[in-house]
């Protein structure tokens, strides 16, 4: 079952698309991060996975095939906006008692051992709590109503260091024990590494990269070699290169067992400098299905030995 | 054997669900107790404060209804001493702004402090459904406001009874513009209307502040378009040559008219009564009695079109029909905004 799907969805806000023909099928059971420069889309994409907005083109659907905002997907899918948004003149145990009397399911037992396990005051009002507070209360709000898909738009982002990471602790938390399918917009790339297990790269509206992370590294080497030799490199797709002094760093598209030029050392690559090279290069791709790259036949003819 | 399960997926009703009114009756109570308690006590001080200056009121006009014999000078002293009394509330005025009130301050921000808060980005993910949630949330409102002012409506009539009263010389027609609006049902339907105006005007204004300021100018536009051009034309006026008109009645326009039925102009009328100079030194105001007698006597009818004070209650009813009919689309259209709103 894909927890999300999208094809050929579009919005508009005025002349601006704020997303252009955006394809992507996340199965259940991962944590998707969505990350993009700024107004790359992100909000966009999930008001429209919850309802919040409606496609200018394109189809939308969550749960296994469920229209956005039509009861069942209400029902399933659990929603924390940017800033957190809480009725700030409400104690949280009103907080609490609202969003029980506006689900049809809420685990009241749940959401108050963990404010307890949080030093969260019940009787403080939801303004007066702390920036992480908030968010934490917001995230139990969500969690309580056990959904089977979180979706999260900037959670961390006003959070300071510890807060960021006892949060991420909770989502994480909820997805091995519970299920629970994650999708978040992120712009923090280090926190990736630790919690996604997908990836969705959006850059001026449109999706640049989407797939799971492990594939996603599996597929893409580092090369570090010669810097005068990099602008000739065309042995594999190449979607980054970053010099340094003499020497050149190229994110290529390659397995691990794809031999290597000789002069050039193959590295592994990590989810931050992955996606760091494709938010520098918004004209690369990597999607799933024919866009993959293909392996060409070296133009000197010797593979050489992979040296680690 | 090893059957193939298909794990079973978790019963979904994805019919239409009914509104769950006592939930949101909770969540709307919890929200809006501060904008319904301030209601409540402002109905209330002016409710005792009605009530105090009401007893002095209706004690001057029994002790001048009882007053004998009733064209005394004594008598009229004392009916002249009830007519000057507590002129700023006669004229109704102060009392016409509590709906507006009502509406941009109990029904503007509904709406609005939700989008300019962002707080719509929580309550409209809710498994209970955004316009679901609108829905409920609008009528209950619009059931609780305009109820609370039914309520006071009751004082009101009570307090300006006496203007009204058969035994009263010279009673007000209970048309004047100001004091109309205040009793029967259609104060409580005014409110209902400033209400679904302050949630529409939240809703397109997505602000606090200017949907207050809207709600009050539409509010004021309609309440004075109504009172000078809508009401009189609720039923077809009656058409009288009687120029003895009782004091209930509501006159819409008079006109003076020659035997043959031809208008007369007021330069005309001007001419006439040129030749009786005692009248026309005083300035020949052309509906002071004499003057009247005088152009009757030289063969002119004066016809004067009026609503009579016994259509008041089909008034009353006819506005509040209006009205109600008014709130219902307003309030529709305000769900449907929030129903089809992009976020």
């Amino acid at each position: 079952m894909n927890i999300i799907e999208t094809s050929g969805l579009g919005k508009r806000y005025g002349r601006t698309w704020a997303l252009r023909e955006c394809s992507l099928a996340v199965p259940a059971g991962h944590v998707a991060a969505l990350v993009g420069p700024n107004g790359a889309g992100k909000t966009t994409l999930l008001n429209l996975a919850v309802g919040l907005a409606a496609p200018t083109a394109g189809a939308v659907t969550v749960l296994g095939g469920r229209p956005p905002g039509s009861p069942a997907a209400l029902d399933g899918v659990a929603f924390v906006a940017q800033d957190t948004p809480l009725y700030k003149n409400l104690p949280a145990a009103d907080m609490l008692h609202l969003t029980r009397n506006l689900n049809r399911r809420f685990d009241q037992r749940y959401a108050e051992t963990r404010l307890g396990e949080l030093g969260i005051p019940l009787n403080r009002k939801a303004g007066r709590l702390s920036g992480g507070q908030q968010a934490q209360l917001a995230l139990t709000l969500a969690l309580a109503r056990r959904p089977r898909l979180l979706v999260l738009d900037e959670p961390v982002a006003m959070l300071d260091p510890v807060a960021r990471h006892d949060f991420m602790a909770t989502v994480l938390m909820a997805a091995a024990d519970d299920g629970v399918s994650v999708l978040l917009s992120s712009h923090v790339l280090a926190e990736l590494e630790r919690v996604a297990d997908y990836l969705i790269l959006l850059s001026r509206g449109r999706v640049q990269v989407a797939g799971e992370v492990d594939d996603l590294l599996a597929s893409h080497r580092v090369l570090t070699g010669p810097a005068a030799e990099a602008g000739r490199y065309a042995e594999w797709p190449v979607v980054h290169v970053r010099r340094a002094e003499a020497q050149a760093h190229l994110l290529v598209r390659a397995a691990a067992d794809d031999p290597v030029p000789p002069g050039w050392e193959a590295h592994p690559v990590g989810l931050e400098e992955l996606a760091l090279a494709y938010l520098r290069e918004p004209g690369a791709a990597a999607l799933p299905g024919p866009a993959r790259g293909q392996a060409l036949p070296l133009e000197t003819g010797e593979p050489s030995q992979v040296t680690r | 054997m090893t059957a193939l399960t298909v794990p079973a997926r978790p019963v979904e009703d994805t019919g239409p669900r009914p509104v769950l009114w006592r939930r949101m009756a909770w969540v709307t109570w919890r929200q809006h107790r501060t904008a319904l308690a301030g209601v409540a006590a402002l109905l209330g001080a002016l409710a005792v404060g009605l009530w105090l200056i009401g007893l002095r009121l209706h004690h001057a006009y029994a002790a001048a209804a009882a007053c004998h014999p009733a064209a005394s000078a004594i008598c009229y002293d004392m009916f002249s001493s009830f007519n000057t009394m507590d002129g700023f509330l006669a004229t109704g005025v102060i009392l016409q702004i509590l709906p507006a009130l009502i509406g941009a301050f109990a029904g503007a921000p509904v709406l609005a402090r939700e989008m300019e808060t962002g707080t719509f980005r929580y309550v409209w993910t809710q498994g209970f459904g955004r316009w679901r949630w609108a829905l409920a949330k609008l009528v209950l409102l619009a059931v609780a406001l305009p109820a609370a002012v039914g309520l006071f409506t009751l004082l009101t009539s009570w307090y300006y009874e006496p203007y009204f009263a058969a035994g009263n010389p010279t009673p007000q027609t209970p048309f004047s513009p100001g004091l109309f609006g205040l009793r029967g049902p259609a104060f409580a339907a005014w409110t209902l209307a400033a209400f679904a105006i302050g949630a529409l005007a939240g809703m397109l204004t997505r602000r606090v502040v200017p949907a207050i300021a809207a709600t009050l100018a539409a509010y004021a536009g309609l309440a004075v378009a109504t009172g000078l051009y809508l009401r009189q034309h609720y039923l077809t006026p009656l058409l009288t040559s009687n120029p003895n008109l009782p004091g209930s009645a509501w006159v819409i326009s008079q006109q003076w008219q020659t035997k043959s039925g031809q208008p007369v102009s007021q330069s005309v009328l001007g001419q006439v009564l040129q030749g009786a100079p005692q009248l026309a030194g005083k300035g020949g105001v052309p509906n002071s009695p004499n003057v009247t007698q005088y152009l009757i006597q030289h063969g002119y009818t004066q016809w004067t079109s009026y609503q009579p004070g016994s259509r008041f209650w089909p008034f009353q009813w006819i506005e509040s029909g209006w009205l109600l009919a008014l709130s219902v689309l307003l309030i529709a259209a305000t769900v449907w905004l929030v129903r089809r709103r992009a976020a």
